[in-house]
């Protein structure tokens, strides 16, 4: 699996071509295959230029790691890593990287990237710390951070999580007595999550409204109040007053700065101001959902010195988790949430199953059935831009896709056109005629030619797989016997 | 908010929050360019300059290999660079700072508002609302973000304070059915700008894309021509991740301008440049504020100045 992935990988650079895909067989080749793979390898593609010069010389030199780092550099920045993070980072990596044990190491090269990615785990902190509920109950937590960034679902996640895994009472009070509607928002939020809500007093403002809280939680027994504020801009002296009023008022045993996982360049000086300002305990991280590479995390940790606690990774109120220090290194290096993806995959498809297919993969017997099933699995995935999103190397991939008109849609249209076929058509596809042929495109609602370059496809996908079992079963695969395969201008139409 | 910050233009709150931002970082673009030759090192310490103000790498170098193309070697002030610097980055903002223009022709003008989570549509669709109530329009709204919790409420209370007609159906119910309703009702009517709110989404979740495909698919049954404004609306904290969305909610919903807010943070939003570079789509106008009056029409040499930190 492993070796099958990696060679396809290897096939650099892919043409596919526009028009009526048949590269799709190429891209479900890579998906089947996508259980594991090892990590640096879009990092390493980018500083293959650097490196094949200097595995050529032999020996690497100081100045020759400088060129590599020039070029992480790059990647941090374009995954919007705060450039004075970025500097600091690339000075500190330098250090390292210029050991003499990188020096002296047969692939000069992965070391260094290995030292860019485990400095970049150690900065990012080594596991998640939970959430400290060490006092009194009820115990305070305070959620703060700028407008927009998802304080409100993050508090209500948080309030399910306590009370769902750790067995807490919750009580969840908002403090945003400006944007309409707010208060109202988190009510809604905390009967979906079956967390109990502070009554809403009109009029009042947060510091009264905290301490309501606590007394309320008090009286009903509660473990834990999280407090919601209001949206605030960092240089808002008057709102960072009234926050900090609120803080002193409660006492609160953490402050959560919520952060949107897209935040470019200001990220560090939002974190800079809050921890300084407010005193922030920990940061939970919005919408890591979204294809960002989401640098802003490393630069506020960078900055703050806090830990990030919590993903927010969904619309819906589980979907919160733990923070993966390496899982967002790999991400920020450009390098695909591979971890992520493999879960994923574990959840969706029944495991026995993909062994089945692995199998019949490698034998070659991999009958059009299969392919339908592919098909399925595919789409319970998330679809393909749900899997690109997660994939090493994503952005090229994701380009070709896009050029060669792949897309969901496609996906479903051959879906249909095996499912108009008989079972006996799909376990043998040789009995396929013209009048057979016409009676699928009719049922599938598709063009003959559809049905055709379907079956096309398909011949040659289970050709490939035969070739990629017999390659593989020796062990060692190289490049030049991959390539071997490949039709020198791509597949035929 | 303090009164005497409000009163602040917004180009004095960017120019405050970037004298912050240099200050913190203990570089201050003042003392980067007092007299000196442009040389290599000078154009990174630009190139910089810009990569911080979310520019992105290659953008950055490309604003700044034009300063070079005229320049390099040469002896400048700091004043001078800034301003070439900043002429740049208007010189590839200005075609593109386009006002939002309300054809008159239709009634109603529908404008369908879009974007990711939290990056200010609603609030962006009261001030709207508010400015066309002012020019004496009749404005609808439609409160199309049925999924997040409250997010109608918000809205009404935008419609309220406006003196819009407002449409809504209870959360959790279809926005298409919603959009159609409300576009059906607004022609009938014979009201001058419909505005429709959507849900936030990450771009990258193909089904809730879809959803949006669906709104504008709907609309057109009432009206051909609908939405004849669809605006994508921008967070300036957001990072180089802005190109992505501005490409994929193109590609579902045919963007047709941009709007972005939060810059009266210390955010420049200069990922902007990269986009105006890349898609050329009209920048409508920005937010600097969470009040009825902060959506002003974005102005290139102003944006420009304030990317660099021209006084």
């Amino acid at each position: 699996m492993v070796r099958a992935l990696k060679a396809f990988q290897g096939l650099e650079p892919i043409r596919w071509r526009v028009g009526p895909p048949v590269h799709d067989v190429r891209a479900l080749a890579i998906l089947a295959f996508a259980g594991t793979t090892t990590m640096f390898e879009a990092l390493q593609e980018r500083l293959t230029g650097v490196f094949d010069r200097l595995t050529k010389r032999g020996v690497l030199k100081e100045s020759d790691v400088a060129e590599a780092l020039r070029e992480v550099r790059v990647a941090l920045l374009e995954a919007d890593v705060a450039l004075p993070v970025v500097r600091d980072f690339v000075a500190q990596v330098q250090t390292k990287a210029v050991g003499a044990d990188v020096l002296r190491s047969v692939t000069p090269g992965q070391m260094v990237i290995k030292v860019v990615h485990d400095h970049l785990v150690e900065t990012l902190g080594r596991a998640a710390e939970p959430i400290n509920l060490r006092a009194v109950p009820p115990v305070p937590l305070l959620v703060v951070g700028l407008q927009g960034s998802g304080k409100t679902t993050t508090a209500a996640k948080i309030a399910k999580r306590l009370q769902d895994k750790e067995h807490k009472k919750v009580l969840l009070a908002s403090l945003d007595v400006y944007r309409p509607a707010a208060q109202q928002q988190l009510k809604v939020l905390g009967e979906q999550a079956g967390v109990a809500t502070l009554p809403i007093v009109d009029g009042q403002m947060p510091v009264d409204i905290s301490r309501r809280a606590i007394q309320a939680a008090k009286l009903q027994g509660a473990d834990v109040v999280i407090l919601d504020t209001a949206g605030r801009l960092h240089i808002d002296e008057a709102m960072m007053t009234e926050v900090v009023a609120v803080r002193d008022a409660v006492r609160p045993t953490e402050i959560l700065l919520v952060a949107d996982s897209l935040t470019g360049q200001d990220a560090v000086n939002v974190a800079k101001a809050f921890k300084e300002r407010v005193g922030i305990t920990g940061i939970a991280l919005t919408r890591v959902d979204g294809d960002a590479r989401g640098g802003a995390a490393l630069s506020m940790r960078a900055v703050t010195g806090c830990p990030i606690k919590l993903m927010g990774s969904g619309e819906k109120l589980d979907a919160l988790e733990d923070f993966h220090p390496s899982r967002v290194a790999s991400r920020i290096l450009g390098m695909g949430d591979v971890v992520s993806l493999v879960e994923k995959a574990a959840e969706t498809i029944e495991k026995d199953e993909a062994e089945k297919l692995e199998q019949k993969l490698l034998s070659g017997q991999f009958d059009i059935e299969d392919l339908a099933k592919q098909f399925r699995q595919m789409r319970k995935m998330g679809g393909m831009q749900g899997l690109m999103a997660m994939l090493p190397g994503v952005g090229k991939v994701k380009k070709q896709m896009a050029e060669a008109n792949l897309d969901d849609k496609l996906l479903a249209r051959q879906e249909a056109i095996i499912y108009a076929m008989t079972k006996k058509e799909r376990r043998n596809v040789n009995i396929l005629n013209a009048s057979r042929r016409r009676r699928i495109a009719a049922g599938a609602g598709v063009q003959i030619q559809d049905v055709n370059r379907l079956l096309k496809q398909y011949r040659q996908m289970s050709d490939m797989m035969r070739k990629v079992g017999k390659l593989t079963k020796g062990g060692k695969i190289s490049p030049q016997a991959l390539r071997s395969l490949i039709p020198p201008q791509g597949f035929p139409r | 908010m303090a009164e005497s910050e409000r009163r602040t233009g917004w180009l004095g709150r960017l120019r405050q929050g970037l004298a912050r931002t240099a200050a913190a970082l203990g570089t201050g673009l003042g003392g980067v360019f007092v007299r000196r030759r442009l040389d290599r090192a000078a154009l990174e310490e630009l190139e910089e300059i810009l990569i911080r103000a979310d520019l992105g790498v290659a953008t950055a170098a490309a604003v700044t290999e034009r300063l070079a193309a005229t320049r390099f070697d040469r002896e400048v002030t700091e004043q001078e660079i800034r301003q070439a610097l900043a002429d740049e980055v208007a010189a590839v903002l200005g075609p593109v700072a386009v006002p939002l223009v309300i054809d008159t022709a239709r009634r109603p003008h529908v404008v369908l508002v879009t974007g990711v989570n939290g990056t200010g549509k609603t609030t962006t669709i009261g001030k709207m609302a508010s400015r066309f109530r002012r020019e004496g329009r009749t404005v609808s709204i439609a409160a199309g973000d049925t999924f997040r919790a409250a997010a109608i409420e918000q809205l009404k209370v935008w419609a309220e304070r406006s003196g819009a007609k407002f449409f809504s159906r209870a959360q959790g119910s279809d926005a298409a059915g919603l959009a159609f309703d409300a576009l059906t009702k607004a022609r009938a009517d014979g009201d001058d700008v419909l505005l429709i709110d959507t849900a936030g989404r990450l771009q990258n979740k193909a089904g809730l894309m879809e959803e949006l495909r669906k709104i504008v698919r709907v609309l057109r049954k009432v009206d051909a021509t609908a939405p004849h404004t669809v605006l994508l609306v921008l967070d300036a904290t957001t990072g180089q991740n802005v190109l992505n969305q501005v490409e994929l909610f193109r590609d579902v919903c045919e963007v047709s301008g941009l709007i972005m807010t939060k810059l009266d943070g210390t955010a420049k939003g200069g990922v902007l440049v990269a986009v105006a570079a890349k898609f050329g789509l009209p920048i409508h106008a920005i937010g600097v504020g969470e009040s009825i009056d902060d959506l002003q029409p974005f102005d290139a040499t102003a944006f420009g100045k304030a990317l660099v930190g021209q006084v």
